[in-house]
């Protein structure tokens, strides 16, 4: 039968002790989400107690230090891709890019901060207590990060923001923002990142939660009005903002990678369920050749896809990875999601375009993955970019 | 109080058993295993005592091959302090087992061995019960719930019809039913911490009991293929065709 499971390569990036973290998390979601998705969704918003259930499981912490109520002993990459792809099995990805939307706003602090932010941030968001989220993208403009325009002006001790950052996800929810500002000339060398609190004086939020998919995610425009926020709040130096964007788009691109990937898989899983059931013309859908014929072309695209993310992986845990391998990884797939989701919905039909089916959701998802994170256009101008053309 | 629970390794319940093609047994190529359900529950009822105070130390025990360590390890995960796997690659049955967990309770002197009611692959329900034959330790089956109390446990079992509590005598088997509780989740850091945790690993040889059968098993066939059913028309032919075709009127 071609499941979820059974379209998982065996490979040897991965033992037991990985193993063993998927059976107790499988548990975990489908105890604590899988009953909850579709309510979740139409109610377009996630309880706050979900965030306390997934520190306890260990999800919040994982790859985070130790010394801030992290977990990396033991674990290594292979243990986040297994967390996504398991989180991705509830067929709605908006809980994972919500519940796990610390894991492109905390980095810039774990990594560039001062030892006072990592002091105040990493501990409370580790424990689902506190909240946080990247704004990088401007109603102006998003992948063009040289160009922002959101203004940080030094008063004293403090800085004043002036400014508006979009499609910012966990932006309702968030108590701190890691934010991109313009504090110096035109260009890349002009930007700092720096630590925005949502209740400081002069910000506001609106929520943006008539999209097309993840609608279980709290997306927001953000508004900067005279914001003053403590000099001290600036992550890493002034004009120096640059890297700490950067700096995690190999993860960030590696768990877009594996989250297109699973639901890829999810909507293998559920057509196939159909196509054995489904009779036409007096014999199941599985049997007629056109669609068998989806079904062996899906898999072919989602194994080299596993097998390139695998690689990939590896490289990124031993410090291998090129940039336009990753970029690329990425491009691939949210191809094969794209392509998965549109064979699913043809062979379950009808029945694929009714609400309450993974793939009909999955299906509306394939936009956000495919722009997000680094648009499949701006992934192979990278990559372009990287291989010297 | 020391706590000995018993675990198995079976296929994942979750699996679609198949049947070799000769009928000689199920097949277990490439098929996913984990613990049995009702170890899993037995497993959590022993965190739980130990949770409460009531009981000190958790010690779990599995028979099986060397693989069988990944079943330890989950329950170390989830809670237990150390292991104990009894390797073997010879087909297990229930009265082998028992013995195999008498030497074990004579070596540890458990206050308290916990145990599922049966496990999902042979369904015999009947090791826990051996097991009191062996020992002459008082059991409990069926728990849906477990309450230490000093030198006694008082057992409350599923029995048809309604629920019976029974008080043991310390020391006591207890083999637990679906309902006693809902066995917990492991944490990642638990995960990682249960790789620590103290496994030992023994023989049937090493506990002087000989892996002798008393059974041989014939044949397995699966269930048949249930037939698709039919709507009718009215009450009297729901009641004619129950009279005359399926003779149950």
């Amino acid at each position: 039968m071609l499941t979820f499971d059974s379209l998982r390569l065996a490979s040897p990036y991965y033992n037991d002790n990985h193993a063993e973290w998927r059976s107790q998390l499988r548990k975990f979601v489908e105890r604590e989400i899988m009953p909850h998705v579709d309510d979740w969704e139409e109610a377009c918003d996630l309880p706050q107690a979900l965030w306390h259930k997934a520190a306890e499981v260990g999800l919040l912490q994982l790859g985070y230090p130790e010394q801030y109520g992290g977990l990396t002993e033991g674990t290594d990459i292979f243990h986040t891709i297994i967390a996504v792809e398991e989180l991705s099995r509830t067929g709605a990805g908006g809980i994972y890019a919500t519940l796990m939307v610390h894991g492109i706003g905390l980095p810039p602090v774990v990594h560039f901060g001062s030892d006072y932010l990592k002091n105040m941030v990493i501990a409370p968001v580790l424990s689902g207590e506190k909240h946080i989220s990247l704004a990088i993208t401007e109603p102006g403009g998003g992948s063009d990060v040289a160009n922002l325009s959101t203004s940080a002006v030094r008063d004293g001790d403090h800085y004043i923001i002036n400014g508006s950052k979009t499609f910012i996800t966990g932006g309702i929810r968030a108590d701190w923002y890691t934010v991109a500002v313009r504090t110096g000339g035109e260009g890349v060398g002009g930007i700092s990142m720096i630590l925005v609190p949502a209740d400081a004086a002069g910000f506001s939020r609106t929520p943006l939660n008539k999209k097309q998919g993840w609608w279980c995610s709290d997306t927001a425009t953000l508004y900067f009005d005279n914001v003053r926020v403590p000099a001290s709040y600036l992550i890493g130096a002034e004009n120096q903002g640059f890297m700490p964007i950067v700096h995690n788009f190999n993860n960030e691109r590696l768990a877009l990678t594996a989250g297109a990937l699973a639901s890829a898989k999810v909507c293998i899983e559920e057509a196939a369920a159909w196509a054995k059931e489904r009779k036409t013309f007096g014999k199941p859908l599985s049997k007629h050749q056109v669609i068998r014929h989806k079904f062996a072309e899906m898999v072919r695209q989602v194994n080299a896809t596993q097998a390139y993310m695998d690689s990939c992986a590896w490289q990124i845990q031993n410090g291998k990875a090129k940039p336009a391998d990753i970029a690329l990884l990425k491009v691939q797939a949210t191809m094969v999601m794209e392509f998965c989701a549109r064979e699913a919905l043809q062979i379950l039909g009808g029945a694929g375009y009714m609400r309450g089916c993974k793939s009909e959701r999955i299906y509306r998802e394939v936009r956000v993955n495919a722009i997000g994170g680094g648009s499949e256009e701006i992934m192979r101008d990278l990559a372009a970019r990287q291989l010297g053309l | 109080m020391k706590v000995l629970v018993a675990v198995k390794r079976v296929i994942d319940y979750n699996v679609k058993v198949r049947v070799k093609p000769d009928n000689s047994d199920v097949d277990l190529t490439n098929v996913k295993m984990a613990m049995n359900p009702f170890c899993e529950i037995a497993v959590e009822e022993a965190v739980r005592l130990k949770e409460k105070g009531v009981a000190t130390e958790v010690v779990v025990v599995s028979i099986g091959p060397k693989v069988a360590q990944e079943q330890i390890r989950t329950a170390l995960a989830l809670g237990a302090d150390r292991g104990i796997l009894i390797e073997t690659e010879e087909k297990l049955e229930s009265l082998t087992v028992a013995k195999l967990l008498k030497a074990v309770v004579e070596k540890e002197q458990p206050q308290l061995v916990l145990m599922g009611k049966q496990t999902i692959d042979s369904d015999n329900n009947q090791t826990g019960q051996m097991l009191g034959a062996l020992t002459n330790m008082a059991q409990g089956t069926f728990a849906s719930e477990v309450a230490v109390d000093g030198d006694k446990v008082n057992v409350t079992r599923e029995i048809d019809g309604g629920l019976r509590t029974v008080a043991l005598k310390l020391p006591a088997i207890v083999t637990t039913d679906l309902r006693l509780n809902e066995p917990r989740y492991a944490s990642l850091p638990n995960i990682m911490k249960a790789k620590r945790k103290p496994l030992d690993v023994t023989t049937p040889a090493d506990l002087g009991v000989a892996m002798t059968s008393t059974l041989s098993l014939v044949k397995v066939t699966p269930p048949a293929e249930r037939q698709a059913g039919i709507k009718v028309g009215s009450v009297e032919e729901l009641v004619e065709k129950l009279k005359n075709e399926a003779k149950v009127l």
